[in-house]
């Protein structure tokens, strides 16, 4: 009695899976294509902020969108309206000829809408197997029929290329891997629409083509894909027709056959922007040099491995590499969070000892951090207590145990001043600024005693063109002024506008340097790959 | 329906939030007062006259405030660096103890010397009974809210120990009780002939001080950092643990100075029954006060007034005198939903 109508809803076979579902008609056998999912004037704002204006647009059956927008511009907010994690403002959704419920992921999922995210949501103690199944049985089935979810998960794999083991921890797999169950998570809840977030972020060039190889197998199961991306070349490798999002509104529409990069990196952008003038600038002496430097091996996280690297004056080397392969644990080194376990930290010279963040702000050392919300900023203390927060101890802001109250009000007003942030007053807490002002607030509070060393961890992450630019010509200041700067960046991009030296980082290796122009993106894809990597 | 995150409100709001969780608590314990079959407005009338109501009234309150303002400003300085010391009520009774080693002839000093050296004993000896939470959760992740609560037990079933053993009274009839402290190790009184003594006063300059110090220094300042985002305060160069520790010395040495002042000013000696529970009162007390310490004051005055005056109530409307720990409790509750409402407003959809 027990599980047979529950096993029947675990396991159907694959066919009824893929089969037409309600607002499809089969005429001639062919599936004839009304929209499968049809957005129709979605606004939402936050605050003064227009994150997405009427943006209407639909999607058909077997269908691959690419949505193609730079950071901020709004791609993510309109996948987490449809999905149902937001309400929207104004306007509607349409799954199958039917209207989705706003604010309600349950029907957006049962409508066969499935999202993979760009942070995995995936319990790591558990089975690849249990993840899948999680939440697709009611809260009274006590036992979980594995058997035939285990079948289902086989057979699903195996047809769409998604090599995975159901029985494997999720702690033990890789990024790829992890993927790959986010998506089987999706295919096994019957999902008709696929919706990925930045997939690629994360992916190695090889694991980017085996996913593109399962997307392709997908769409000829008839199921729609919307592919986020702000990367051209995988846009239009991958998507029938692409749409570029220009903060919050729709800029442009192309079929991919009918364009080319150039065209959607201008409608991305909205002009054509030059990049900024880098002057050749004379390399000054050595600033800061790691010396066969390890950290701390911690669960998954890559670890360093007596890795050795010369940060010259007047220099910016850029560190490129997939996401995950040891930018944190270099980030964090350099920024004084985690001290070597072995090797050698010199500064200008001399060996530091202790390492720590208070000595390598004293030993010059700037930081912008990679995640200004939960690292860079204290979002519940003032902009004033923000920007002290790194020399409060300092006659200036100090004496005898009592802050000058003054003084640091006076300091922030000066950053406000110095580096155009928009903020209400010195005493607004730095959780109500928007991602640029409190990246601008961070770069003046790092660059303002004039460093040697620049560690800017992702410094562009996040915003608009305008703050983007900002940021660089400050970089780009500091060089000249003679600082030594380490550029950690995904955006291979920004790495090549900006770099003097470029180094690729894979598993937790360096690779040698290159000059400017040395080599080329695809020999960098190949050490970002991990081939080809020797000692630096 | 949702919450939405909201600006900081302006201090006039934020002092009206206190008091609609106290309106709130009032109308949910009028229910219970209903059921045990008074009017509640009688009953709210006569707390109030029994708290405030007359000069011995008034007097009463303020020195059943005065342990719970000193364990009020433990709670706050700790949970504003977001170390939750549960353990208040156990820091108090080892202020007590040394209270009664020290101040029963051991040290045979004039005043002026002698309770000094009794208050720094206390206070030291509290924020050691604290330092050791926290150690173990700067250096090996215990979470304190599971040791300070237990250490409240531990440290009781020690007095006990003491009680019937070394501090045991010899002329107390064989009852768990230590000896009087000596003349010149007890708080004169602030006025003659009456219970409220100079450890009122004690406590609010202490209150002022604690004031200061999360205002003005950079203890408080690195305090409120650790607190609000302890992975961002330590990037920027702060150090995280230390600061915990120095927060652990100052609560603890507070909590302990509650006990100094309720066997020295008071009681006159240790008992098993020092505190009616101050140590767990002092959270409900920072709470109301959302760990200012100026607030703290006012909210400990709240709270003990609600005690006194329901000591009082009962005795003429026959309502037992345990509505003034439920009143206690839902005024924490509501307290900590309206603290909510201070950074969230609520949307319905």
């Amino acid at each position: 009695m027990r599980g047979s109508a529950n096993s029947d809803r675990l396991a159907p076979p694959l066919a009824l899976t893929l089969s037409p579902r309600r607002g499809e008609e089969v005429v001639n056998g062919f599936a004839m294509s009304p929209p499968v999912l049809r957005l129709s004037g979605i606004t939402k704002r936050f605050g003064p902020l227009v994150a997405n204006d009427a943006i209407s647009f639909d999607l058909a059956r077997g269908e691959v969108i690419a949505l193609l927008g730079e950071n901020g511009a709004g791609k993510t907010t309109l996948m987490n309206i449809l999905f149902g994690h937001y309400v929207a403002d104004a306007g509607a959704v349409e799954a199958f000829g039917k209207l989705l419920p706003p604010g309600d992921p349950r029907a957006a999922l049962d409508a066969g809408i499935g999202m993979v995210h760009q942070h995995f949501t995936l319990a790591d103690n558990m089975t690849v197997l249990e993840n899948i199944a999680l939440g697709t049985q009611g809260l009274w089935n006590w036992k979980l029929d594995r058997l035939g979810a285990r079948e289902r998960i086989e057979k699903m794999s195996f047809e769409f290329g998604l090599a995975v083991d159901p029985a494997a921890p999720v702690g033990s797999l890789s990024v790829g891997e992890r993927q790959r169950v986010e998506i089987l998570k999706a295919l096994y809840r019957d999902a008709r629409v696929l919706i990925l977030d930045e997939p690629t972020a994360v992916l190695t060039p090889a694991e980017t083509d085996a996913l593109f190889a399962t997307l392709k197998l997908l769409v000829g199961q008839g199921l729609s894909i919307i592919f986020i991306s702000h990367k051209l070349n995988e846009v239009m490798a991958v998507s029938d027709r692409v749409l570029v999002l220009r903060s919050g509104r729709l800029a442009g529409e192309r079929v991919t056959a009918d364009t080319n990069r150039g065209e959607l990196a201008v409608l991305m952008v909205g002009q054509e922007v030059a990049p900024p003038p880098v002057p050749p600038s004379e390399p000054g002496p050595l600033q800061l040099v790691l010396n066969a430097v390890s950290t701390e091996k911690r669960g998954s996280a890559v670890s360093l491995d007596r890795i050795s690297l010369s940060l010259r004056g007047g220099e910016i080397t850029g560190l490129a590499g997939v996401s995950g392969n040891g930018q944190a644990a270099l980030a964090a080194l350099i920024a004084g969070i985690e001290a070597p376990t072995s090797g050698e930290i010199i500064v200008r010279g001399s060996a530091a000892r202790d390492w720590s963040p208070r000595s390598a702000l004293s030993a010059g050392v700037a930081r912008i951090p990679e995640d200004r919300h939960a690292v860079g900023t204290i979002g519940d203390m003032s902009v004033t207590e923000n920007v002290i927060a790194e020399r409060y101890l300092t006659p200036r802001f100090s004496r005898g145990g009592f802050l000058d109250w003054k003084a640091s009000r006076a300091f922030a007003q000066q950053i406000i001043a110095d580096y155009d942030v928009k903020c209400p007053s010195p005493e607004a807490r730095i959780r109500l600024l928007s991602g640029g002002n409190m990246q601008k607030l961070i770069l003046g509070r790092a660059l303002d005693p004039d460093p040697s060393v620049i560690l800017a961890n992702q410094p562009t992450r996040g915003l608009d063109v305008g703050a983007v630019g900002y940021v660089h010509r400050k970089l780009l200041e500091a060089r000249a002024r003679g600082a030594a700067i380490l550029l950690i960046s995904e955006d291979l991009e920004e790495i090549l506008v900006l770099s003097d030296r470029i180094i690729v980082v894979s598993k937790g290796h360096l690779s040698a340097s290159s000059a400017r122009g040395e080599r080329t993106v695809a020999q960098l894809g190949e050490l970002m790959a991990g081939h080809g990597m020797e000692a630096a | 329906m949702r919450l939405e995150p909201k600006p900081a409100p302006s201090l006039a709001i934020t002092l009206l939030y206190p008091i609609a969780a106290i309106i709130l608590t009032l109308l949910i314990t009028s229910l219970l007062v209903l059921a045990a079959g008074a009017s509640p407005f009688s009953v709210f009338y006569l707390v109030w006259r029994g708290a405030a109501g007359s000069q011995f009234a008034l007097l009463e309150t303020l020195t059943r405030a005065t342990p719970l303002i000193f364990t009020g400003l433990a709670v706050a300085i700790a949970f504003r660096a977001k170390l939750w010391n549960i353990g208040a009520e156990a820091q108090l009774y080892i202020g007590g103890v040394v209270t009664v080693v020290l101040g029963t002839g051991l040290l045979p000093l004039p005043s002026f010397l002698l309770i000094p050296i009794i208050m720094i004993a206390a206070m030291a000896a509290g924020a050691l009974l604290l330092l050791g939470p926290a150690v173990l959760k700067t250096h090996f992740g215990v979470d304190e809210v599971v040791t300070t609560l237990l250490l409240n037990f531990i440290v009781l079933l020690f007095v006990s120990m003491l009680l019937e053993g070394p501090l045991k009274d010899p002329m107390g009839l064989g009852w768990p009780q230590s000896s009087k402290v000596i003349a010149e190790a007890q708080l004169p009184r602030i006025i003659q002939g009456k219970r409220l003594h100079y450890g009122f006063v004690m406590a609010i300059v202490s209150a002022i001080i604690v004031w200061v110090v999360m205002k003005k220094t950079v203890l408080g300042y690195e305090m409120r950092a650790v607190g609000h985002n302890p992975q961002a305060a330590a990037f920027a160069g702060i150090p995280v643990n230390r600061v915990l520790m120095k927060t652990a010395l100052l609560s603890g040495g507070l909590a302990a100075l509650a006990g100094f002042c309720e066997v020295s000013g008071l009681k006159g000696n240790l008992t098993l029954d020092l505190s009616p529970g101050y140590g767990y009162s002092g959270i409900v007390v920072a709470m109301l006060a959302m760990l200012n310490p100026i607030g703290v004051v006012a909210s400990a005055i709240f709270v003990a007034g609600i005690f006194v005056g329901a000591d009082a109530m009962s005795r003429s409307a026959g309502v037992p005198s345990y509505i003034a720990d439920v009143m206690v409790a839902t005024s924490l509750l509501t307290m900590v939903v309206a603290i909510l409402f201070t950074r969230f407003r609520l949307r319905w959809k």
